[in-house]
């Protein structure tokens, strides 16, 4: 039994440098809990370039890696999140952000949706009002008789 | 004439989705625009390869034009662009700066013992500190740099003869008649 401690206890001392080695996301040395949560928050927020469907926070990747470690030593400096989403821009440009910045070349994308479904508002409310007008020249014509000019045939039937 | 209205709204969509087929079909989804373009490359130190006490700057790397070829001995893509650089690398008629990534300098020196060494020059860059700055993110990457240390051109993944002849030779060209 005393022999199989011993063993167990070499094997897990001979296991351990792997795990340092492999564990997917290693431990920084952060200095309380706010600002581990604060490089939680801020790297979920950044692609990972190599595995681009990940972000920073997750990817095991070898530059992920890197990268976090960056982020947090720019953390360390004191620069604020804005500053730390500017040095990675300068570097990966845009791409790096999940979030597109509001400028002139993302306008669409930011106001695309919005201004579709504006539009298909409008088509909707200008089609409701020509039946509505369609259906009360109907009522005009049958209350009129046969002297009342027939409704318009606009075609729309949509 | 009214009728023809949400038939055109149709065949546009029809236009868009078609657009975005053909376009998957050729475009890299991974290539990334590198924002470093007509900017100043960053500044650097870094050891030589084969004599790491001996440092290679920016600076001095200043005065004409020179193509960084970002490599690894643990890059398959690299291996592939391997020959390619062997065969061209005389005709592009600027230095060749092998810059080794995230390496051991030992498989790096065997890598090219054994395959050849196109490079003029090669800088080591084992931690991949500088390679941050240079908004590297997956070997190969080569950077034209021209003479006065601003970056003309980045092309991502590994080099052809048909890249090198249309895209790189060109700027080449532009990048010497400046500063010959």
């Amino acid at each position: 039994m005393k022999l199989r401690l011993v063993l167990l206890a070499a094997l897990l001392a001979f296991a351990a440098p792997t795990w340092a080695v492999k564990g997917a996301i290693e431990p920084l040395p952060f200095q309380n809990h706010a600002q581990e949560v604060r490089f939680q928050h801020l790297t979920k927020q950044l692609r990972c370039l190599v595995c681009q469907n990940e972000n920073l926070a997750d990817s095991n990747a070898d530059l992920a890696r890197d990268l976090r470690l960056e982020v947090f030593q720019l953390m360390q400096q004191g620069k604020t999140d804005a500053q730390i989403k500017a040095y990675l821009v300068a570097r990966y440009g845009d791409f790096v952000l999940y979030q597109p910045p509001l400028k002139p070349g993302t306008w669409l994308l930011w106001f695309g949706p919005a201004a579709i479904l504006l539009a298909g508002g409008v088509v909707v409310v200008i089609a409701i009002r020509r039946r509505r007008r369609l259906a009360d020249n109907h009522q005009g014509a049958a209350t009129a008789g046969p002297s009342g000019e027939a409704p318009e045939n606009t075609g729309d039937d949509w | 004439m009214k009728r023809l209205i949400p038939f055109a709204v149709f065949m546009g969509l029809i236009g868009l989705f078609g657009f975005g087929i053909w376009w998957n079909t050729w475009h890299d989804a991974r290539y990334v625009p590198s924002p470093l373009i007509d900017k100043p490359a960053p500044n650097f130190a870094l050891p030589k390869l084969d004599a790491p006490d001996e440092t290679v700057t920016k600076a001095s790397l200043l005065g004409k034009p020179y193509l960084l070829n970002i490599f690894g001995s643990w890059c398959i893509a690299c291996a592939e662009e391997h020959p390619v650089l062997m065969a061209d690398a005389r005709s592009l008629g600027i230095p060749l700066v092998g810059y080794d990534y995230k390496d051991d300098p030992n498989d790096a020196k065997r890598w090219l013992a054994d395959h050849g060494n196109p490079y003029d020059l090669v800088i080591a860059d084992e931690p991949g500190r500088t390679a941050i700055d240079f908004g590297v993110y997956g070997a190969p990457e080569s950077f034209l740099i021209d003479a006065k240390g601003i970056i003309r051109y980045k092309h991502i993944g590994p080099l052809t003869p048909d890249v090198i002849k249309k895209e790189l030779l060109p700027r080449i060209a532009a990048a010497k008649r400046e500063a010959p």
